[in-house]
């Protein structure tokens, strides 16, 4: 018996192709479905179990028992709603700052350097290359480059574009940046990546049938990319809402929390289980939301 | 100690400096105090040998000291001697005299988090992984009083004798029988000399509108609000309840939400200070010693006028250790006057132990001088310690403090 029909690969002489490669497929899935199980699924419930939890009467700090309190919710949403607004109004902006600045990257890398391998495989590495060092010293750097006495805002001083005594860390505006930069290439790869099968012969039809390079671009190149700029703008969004790095270390721990932060304030500083839970179950559910408004809205359905 | 008290140090330019400053009396082990050790550590031997203890307080729990010479100390980023190569000379000491391997790890960063991080272990008397563990005063309250620590055989850790008179009774385990203090520093007012030449002489001082966005309180609950508290004229170590708090609070809260403080932090104050971005914070003391150390003096702490707060960091034996002899081997070496001096010379906290103040005039006269590491009575009466919290006040008085703090 060969290893193909082990598999389910009768060939042409097997009786039922389709049937058996479907349960010959079963087994490949296996390992992919319990590593789900034991560290999406599961976690995942326990995190809505405790999200109802209430303290144990005459109990210690961080003791908790099993219980049905829907009031979990409420009260975690009347006390830190304005960090959630404020996680899903900055990771709004990353994004739209990521993608402004993200899109021309990857136009020039996936078009404009066509045909030079060598030129294209050098951005690409200028764009990765980041994720060589660590998510948490990246942000430290900016901490620096952002600083009081750094050129950056001596500079701004000097433009006076800031105004004095003005600064630039502990400020929204540093937790954006920080958002902006350490998403920036997950928004450049799939626009990067859409933009590389475009048609060049498409750019020409439209020269030729004398749209102005920016109708060509508005018709053609940006439709033909939306896949990218869709799959970009997620996976900078839905990361950036959560994260807590760019907002503790950038940002003030008073007005620029995020609801990343308050959740690790709540588990790890207040041993308040439940309302960490509950805010971690909120937040989970908006960005799923937010997400299919945004996925139904935008018309690309083999995202979903 | 937090991490805010003593941050880990990234930049390896800065690691160098702070080496190059501390070398000297780091790693200076004197021949004198080493015999002493050794000798110490011999009479402790041979005790153990005599004893041969048992756990007698935990149940299923079996000392197995004698088989295994380990000891596991979780202990937070340099809270301990270290030399050039990052060793610290006194472990390395008490190694080679006791025959016991140390395992020294830095795996506390924030009492609260290890606690998250070891709590349904400690519940089930399971071995967390540690034998010794290293936590503030309101941690080390709360594992005493859920029975999460062992008791400790006095009598096989005479040099706890030498424990300073002050620490002898304090509130969650009055005859220390269940832990034993590691260091201790006060919580108070630092300023930048330059930008704040007139310096600070009480709390309501950092609400100067000149200093406006330059002012940093810390995140560690009993210091910011201890310090507030005592502005008030409460007494943080004395009885009072919810009023007191809540109305300590409100200041905080005014200033934190009118922009006035720039940041609620741990750690980050002390790079906020040397990048001149803050100039008016709530401090420790050992911090500024540290920062002094590398800056050129360009700090100065004091405990306001209306007073400081003091905490203290405690040796435990967690329930479920199996090692507990070897810990107490362990805590009956850092006893010694000697060994204690030496620690204190490179960490800059209080010292706990009685007589180390004469074993640093060997290491290094101007230390022992230091009212930051041996405080006389004076500065003394001017601290007090945040009164052990009851759960049900604990929970709420964190919960709104950090929602203060705006998490």
């Amino acid at each position: 018996m060969s290893i193909a029909t082990v598999l389910g690969e009768g060939g042409p002489q097997a009786a039922t192709p389709r049937r058996t490669r479907a349960r010959g497929h079963l087994p490949l899935l296996l390992p992919g479905l319990v590593y789900l199980t034991l560290f999406f699924v599961v976690p995942v419930g326990a995190l809505l179990a405790t999200s109802l939890y209430v303290p144990v009467p005459g109990g210690d700090v961080g003791q908790y028992q099993p219980a049905l309190h829907w009031q979990n919710y409420t009260d975690a949403l009347a006390k830190f709603w304005p960090q959630l607004v404020r996680s899903f109004g900055f990771a709004l902006m990353a994004t739209i700052a990521a993608l402004l600045i993200g899109y021309p990257m990857a136009y020039v890398i996936g078009v404009r350097a066509r045909g030079r391998r060598l030129l294209q495989g050098l951005m690409l590495v200028l764009v990765v290359a980041p994720f060589f060092t660590s998510f948490i010293l990246r942000t430290i750097a900016w901490k620096q480059i952002l600083a009081d006495d750094s050129f950056v805002v001596s500079a701004l001083h000097w433009l006076h574009l800031l105004p004095p005594g003005g600064r630039l860390t502990a400020t929204p505006f540093a937790v954006v940046c920080g958002l902006t930069y350490n998403f920036l290439p997950f928004m450049v790869l799939p626009i990067y990546a859409s933009l590389e099968r475009l048609d060049a012969r498409m750019l020409e039809a439209g020269a030729d049938l004398y749209a102005s390079p920016f109708t060509t671009f508005r018709t053609v190149t940006l439709p033909l990319s939306m896949p990218g700029v869709v799959g970009g703008t997620l996976l900078t969004f839905i990361p950036a809402s959560g994260d807590y790095v760019n907002s503790s270390l950038l940002g003030n721990n008073t007005n620029t929390s995020m609801i990343g932060q308050v959740i690790d304030a709540r588990f790890f500083k207040v041993l308040d289980y439940p309302t960490a839970a509950a805010l971690s179950v909120v937040l989970m559910v908006a960005i799923l939301l937010l997400v299919g408004a945004y996925v139904r809205r935008s018309g690309t359905e083999e995202l979903l | 100690m937090t991490p805010r008290r003593r941050p880990p140090i990234t930049d390896p330019r800065v690691r160098e400096l702070v080496r190059a400053a501390r070398t000297p009396r780091g790693s200076a082990l004197s021949r004198r105090s080493f015999l002493l050790g050794t000798l110490g550590a011999a009479g402790v031997g041979a005790l153990l040998a005599a004893c041969g203890s048992e756990g007698e307080d935990v149940v299923g729990v079996v000392d197995r000291s004698t088989e295994e010479r380990l000891v596991r100390w979780a202990n937070w980023p340099i809270y301990v001697d270290q030399d050039e190569s990052g060793a610290s000379p006194t472990i390395s000491a008490f190694e080679d005299l006791s025959g016991i391997r140390v395992d020294y790890a830095e795996a506390i960063e924030d009492n609260e988090s290890f606690y998250a991080s070891v709590q349904e272990r400690l519940l089930a008397g399971a071995d967390i992984g540690y034998d010794v563990v290293t936590v503030t005063d309101y941690l080390a309250a709360r594992l005493i009083r859920l029975g999460y620590a062992q008791n400790l055989d006095r009598t096989r850790i005479p040099n706890a004798d030498n424990l300073l008179p002050s620490l002898k009774g304090v509130d969650f385990d009055f005859g220390r029988t269940r832990s034993l203090t590691w260091q201790s520093g006060f919580a108070g007012i630092a300023w930048d000399k330059q930008a704040v030449p007139k310096g600070l002489r009480t709390v309501s001082d950092l609400w100067d509108p000149d200093l406006a966005g330059g002012v940093q309180l810390l995140s560690e609950m009993r210091d910011t609000m201890g310090l507030l508290m005592l502005e008030e004229g409460v007494d943080p170590s004395g009885t009072w309840s919810n009023d007191e708090f809540y109305q300590a609070l409100e200041v905080m809260r005014e200033k934190v939400s009118s922009g006035h403080v720039r940041e609620v932090a741990g750690n980050s104050y002390a790079d906020a200070l040397v990048a001149g971005e803050a100039v008016a914070v709530f401090a420790w003391s050992g911090d500024i010693t540290a920062l002094n150390f590398e800056h050129g003096d360009r700090f100065e702490f004091a405990i306001p006028e209306a007073g400081g707060t003091l905490w203290s960091d405690n040796l435990l034996v967690p329930v479920g250790s199996t090692h507990r002899s070897n810990a107490e081997d362990l805590f009956d070496y850092y006893y010694q006057p000697e060994v204690a001096a030496q620690v204190a010379a490179w960490v800059n906290y209080i010292t706990p132990v009685e007589g180390a103040q004469e074993a640093m005039v060997a290491i290094d006269p101007e230390l022992a001088e230091n009212p930051m590491i041996f405080p006389d009575d004076e500065t003394l009466r001017r601290v007090s310690v945040f009164r052990t919290l009851e759960p049900d006040e604990d929970e709420r008085f964190s919960n709104e403090f950090f929602a203060a703090a705006g998490l």
